[in-house]
Order: structure tokens, then C-alpha cells, then sequence
């Protein structure tokens, strides 16, 4: 698979190896396409105007919900709300369903494989309401303890919210699993950050069965800016506005408003319909490629990386086996801090992610503060491995390492 | 897109200095009855230091610190601790003003004596997202400071 060239960043700089993906992806030219395409021919204020210009910006970004959540496995697609992304999906429900039916003595189980976005909301509702937030933690291997999850769900549990793919260490959930134990064990919700698992497996929110699902767009090949919310429809219509304002009223009297159908009533504001248009493109890329390969060209790279990687002293891999993973390989390399490393890959034209990758609770556990992160993506080949393994023995050299 | 670094760049970062305080820093450990002590963090990648001082009168008399990081950041303390040793507050403020500079790219500062090892890290001022690092120390000795005027 030699994708390269559709991408006109990577295309134009030779040498440069992006592996950091899981932060953020390249774009391909038909997504920059579209939303110049959709600027130069139907840029309007999508349900205003009575003028066909508006119309057509209306179709476009109707058309465009369509595409994405055929993509993504929903049959009703008004249960996919555009949000800005990942973060504002959760907390969108956080901030909603949860302020509304979070009461002191309840209980919100998240897990230490979060990131960030899929648990300070939590955190931050739970001090609020005097709610008790309770954490899964791992297994030796980083992968969700099962067993904890078991004995935390209880009839006292509001809301479980957990990842389909761990954004540092790669880990695939078992998302129906934990579905089918949490409605078996409580009456809960399941929250599912979706930021990792969009981009990188085949997804399907109607056979999933959770309740809500997150992802970004941006991190799948579409820009910056705009992603989705899923939920199921019962709840959405239940669940009162997240922000109000334009576009999501139906009627407002002087003391007291109505408020529009869904998707509507949680996109306050002037909706993103080009970012929208965008998104729809990537996602007709990625079914040009197919999920299945998507998976299988990532997967034969991460095990090329790690087979030369394990062979190299003092270099440690976090995470389950790469059968159980998802586009990452995070690991450190003896006491070479991961921002030294990343700056002696970056002047390899290696980019990688060095840090605590939004997820300090996991570092405490893995006993580290950074690890050194290499995502890979559709766009990424053998050439990049190479790289990679070069600029980890420079940097070995730079810090004198000497064989035993 | 950024520049990436070219490898003479990668070397005058990585001197011998600095990675001769990473591996044997100065200074390192706690420092009994301290008279300011200083917990901080860089946010960016959750290292973090520790600093200890006692002063004697208007000088900083003795400091260690402690914490993880990288190699920017530990030698960055590990020097400033050995410079500042023994000098008054006005002195302090003086090489941490001039340090800035250095961090800025001002080359005067990097032949600038009084700044003694600290020169060692004027590769870092070709590394932006580094700088932060390389200060880390410097803002927890500020604050050091600060909380003895207080």
C-alpha cells in the first residue's frame, strides 16, 4: 500500500517520516478538495436562508451526516451530533445527561486507561455532584482488568465511560463485553471515547451497544476542528440542550423556549458544514482502502518496528501484544529521556510523540512520567520503520551507550 | 511545518557538559532545614522538580533539588545549583535574567562569562518546544525567591 502520494504534506517533503498519527493525521488531497470545493461553490449559513445558495450548504451538510454515520454504523443518522471533537462529544454528555441525573452517593467508573478528555469530566461531575468517581485499573500488560470492572459496576453505578483503543498505549477494548456486564450488573450508561477506534477498525455504533459514542475527525483524515457525538436516540431526546443559542430553538417566547428535533437541539450556533463536507471525504477515502486493510497494513508495520525494537538493549514496549493493539508503540529507551529522544529522532525527520500523552493516571501506574510514541497510519511504510530504528541507535550513541 | 533539526544542530545540544550533569548531577538530594522549598512541573510532560534553599542573609548560602527529567532539564539545574551557590539575590537575578536571554537566542549571552557552564545550553535555544525544559529550574529558584521576600 503506497498511499503517500495522495497526501500533499508528505508528498512535498521527502524525509519526513510522521509517525504521529494517533495525535493527529495528514489529510489527504481530496479531503482539502472537498472543503475548498464546498467554499467555491456552496458556502452559505447552512438552515437560514431561503435562497437556493443556502439550500445547497444545507444538502451539503445533510448529505454529509449521511456519509459519516453510514461509516460509522448508525442507521439513525439525526443520533450523530457534530461537535468539535472528541473532548467536547464527552463532555457534552457529561454536562448534560450527567448534571441532570448524577446525584450525591452515586458512582461514575472510569478506567486508568483514559485519556484526559474520558476523565477529568467525570472527575470534575463527580466532585460536583458528591458522586464517587471509581477507577479500573490494568492488567500487568495494560490492558483493562475485567475482573475490577466487574466488582465496580454496581446498582449505585450512573456511568461507565472507558476507550475503544488506548491512545498511549494502543489497547483494543472489548467493548461488547464490557457493554453486556454493565447492563447485566446496572442500569449505568457506557460512555465510549471512540477518538482511537474511528480512524483505525472497522466501527458499527448499532452493534456495539453502547449508549454514547466519541470520536474526532481529525484523527481519521478530515480536518481539524470537527467530529461527532453518537447517542442513542431515547437519550438525546430525553437528555436537556448542552448550549443554547441559534439553530437549536424551536420556538422562544419572551419567558421560556422550545427547543428543535435532533440533531439540532445539541448544535447551538452556526454549524461547520465544509469541515462537515471534509470529514465525509475522508471517510469515502477510507472505504476506498477498506477498514480490514486499514488494520492489516498498520498491524504488519507495528510488527516490523517491533521485532527490530525489541532487539535493541535497554529499549522497553508498554502494552499488550500487537494482536491486541491498535496503530501505537509506546516505550522508552533506558534512562534516554523520550523528549531527548524525540528531538534527536526530529532531526532525523522522525516525528514522534514524547510526553504523558493526556494520560498521567496511566503513567503513575507504568511507574513513569513519559513515554516515547510511534502511531502509525494508512500513509506510513517500511521506510519510516527504518528511520525510526536509525534514529533510536543515534540517539544511543549520543548518550554514549555502551554494550555490555 | 517546521524545520527538522539538522544533525549539527542535534550535536551542539547534546554537549558533553550536559550530559555529564545529566548522568552525575550537582547539587542533587534534599537539603536539611531548608529555608524555602519548591515543588514544580512542567505541565507539557509531567517532569518535575524539586528545590531546596537556605539562605544566609541576603544570598542563597547552600540548594539542592530533585525530581525527573530530561537531560535539558536536570543539567540545567544541576548547573545553576553549582553557579549560584553563594551569591547574593542581585547576582541571581542578574544570571537568570542573562540566562533567559540565552534561552531567547541573544548570542552576546552565549559568550558571556558570567553565565560560566550555563553556555553549554545555548543549543537549546534552537529547539523552542526544549526551552521550557531548560528553564524549569530556573522558575522553581524564582519562586524560591519570591517566597522568602514574602
Amino acid at each position: 500500500m503506497n498511499l503517500r502520494a495522495d497526501f500533499p504534506l508528505l508528498a512535498g517533503s521527502p524525509g519526513l517520516h510522521y509517525l504521529d498519527s494517533a495525535a493527529t493525521s495528514q489529510k489527504p488531497g481530496v479531503v482539502l478538495d472537498a472543503i475548498r470545493d464546498f467554499y467555491e461553490t456552496s458556502n452559505a449559513n447552512p438552515h437560514r436562508g431561503a435562497y437556493s445558495l443556502s439550500v445547497r450548504a444545507t444538502e451539503c451538510y445533510t448529505q454529509a451526516r449521511l456519509d459519516i454515520a453510514r461509516f460509522l454504523g448508525v442507521k439513525d443518522a439525526a443520533s450523530l451530533i457534530f461537535t468539535r471533537g472528541t473532548t467536547e462529544g464527552i463532555n457534552l454528555v457529561a454536562g448534560s445527561w450527567g448534571r441532570a441525573n448524577v446525584r450525591t452517593g452515586d458512582e461514575i467508573v472510569v478506567t486508568a486507561l483514559d485519556h484526559h478528555s474520558n476523565f477529568v469530566p467525570w472527575q470534575q461531575l463527580a466532585l460536583e455532584k458528591g458522586a464517587t468517581l471509581r477507577i479500573c485499573e490494568l492488567t500487568g500488560d495494560g490492558r483493562l482488568d475485567l475482573d475490577c470492572m466487574r466488582e465496580l459496576v454496581t446498582s449505585r453505578t450512573k456511568i461507565v465511560a472507558f476507550n475503544h483503543v488506548s491512545n498511549a498505549l494502543g489497547t483494543i477494548n472489548p467493548v461488547t463485553d464490557i457493554v453486556r456486564m454493565v447492563r447485566d450488573q446496572s442500569r449505568a450508561i457506557t460512555v465510549c471515547d471512540g477518538a482511537q477506534s474511528a480512524p483505525h477498525l472497522s466501527v458499527s455504533f448499532d452493534d456495539l451497544g453502547l449508549d454514547f459514542y466519541a470520536f474526532s475527525g481529525h484523527k481519521m483524515l478530515g480536518p481539524m476542528g470537527l467530529g461527532g457525538l453518537i447517542g442513542r436516540r431515547d437519550l438525546l431526546e430525553q437528555m436537556p440542550p448542552y448550549q443554547s443559542g441559534g439553530d437549536m430553538i424551536e420556538f422562544v417566547y419572551d419567558d421560556r423556549t422550545t427547543w428543535n428535533v435532533l440533531p439540532h437541539k445539541f448544535e447551538a450556533g452556526t454549524p461547520n458544514p465544509a469541515n462537515a463536507v471534509g470529514l465525509a471525504a475522508a471517510v469515502a477515502y477510507l472505504d476506498r482502502i477498506g477498514m480490514d486493510r486499514v488494520l492489516t497494513h498498520e498491524r504488519s508495520l507495528m510488527a516490523m518496528a517491533e521485532e527490530r525494537l525489541a532487539a535493541i538493549d535497554g529499549l522497553r514496549i508498554y502494552g499488550p501484544p500487537i494482536g491486541q493493539r491498535s496503530g501505537v508503540v509506546s516505550f522508552t529507551l533506558e534512562d534516554v529521556h523520550p523528549h531527548d529522544l524525540a528531538t534527536i529522532l526530529d532531526g532525523e525527520g522522525v516525528c514522534i510523540r514524547a510526553g504523558h500523552h493526556c494520560t498521567q493516571p496511566l503513567m503513575r501506574r507504568l511507574d513513569v512520567t513519559a513515554t516515547a510514541r510511534a502511531s502509525f497510519y494508512v500513509y506510513n511504510d517500511e521506510a519510516d520503520v527504518d528511520a525510526l530504528l536509525a534514529g533510536i541507535m543515534k540517539a544511543r550513541d549520543i548518550f554514549g551507550y555502551v554494550p555490555a | 511545518m517546521s524545520r527538522p533539526e539538522t544533525s549539527a544542530e542535534i550535536a551542539a545540544l547534546y554537549q558533553e557538559m550536559i550530559l555529564d550533569h545529566y548522568r552525575r548531577p550537582r547539587n542533587k538530594g534534599v537539603l536539611e532545614n531548608a529555608d524555602a522549598s519548591v515543588q514544580m512541573k512542567n505541565p507539557l510532560c509531567g517532569d518535575e522538580i524539586g528545590l531546596q534553599v537556605h539562605f544566609d542573609g541576603d544570598g542563597v548560602d547552600d540548594l539542592k533539588f530533585s525530581g525527573r527529567g530530561c537531560s535539558i532539564s536536570l543539567a540545567s539545574a544541576s548547573m545553576m545549583t553549582q553557579l549560584v551557590k553563594g551569591k547574593s539575590s542581585n547576582e541571581i537575578d542578574a544570571i537568570r535574567t542573562r540566562f533567559r536571554e540565552l534561552m531567547l537566542g541573544d548570542v552576546t549571552a552565549a559568550t558571556d562569562t558570567r553565565l560560566g557552564s550555563l553556555r553549554a545550553l545555548s543549543g537549546v535555544a534552537r529547539f523552542p518546544a526544549r526551552v521550557k525544559c531548560a528553564l524549569l529550574a530556573w522558575n522553581a529558584l524564582e519562586s524560591a525567591l519570591a517566597q522568602r521576600a514574602s
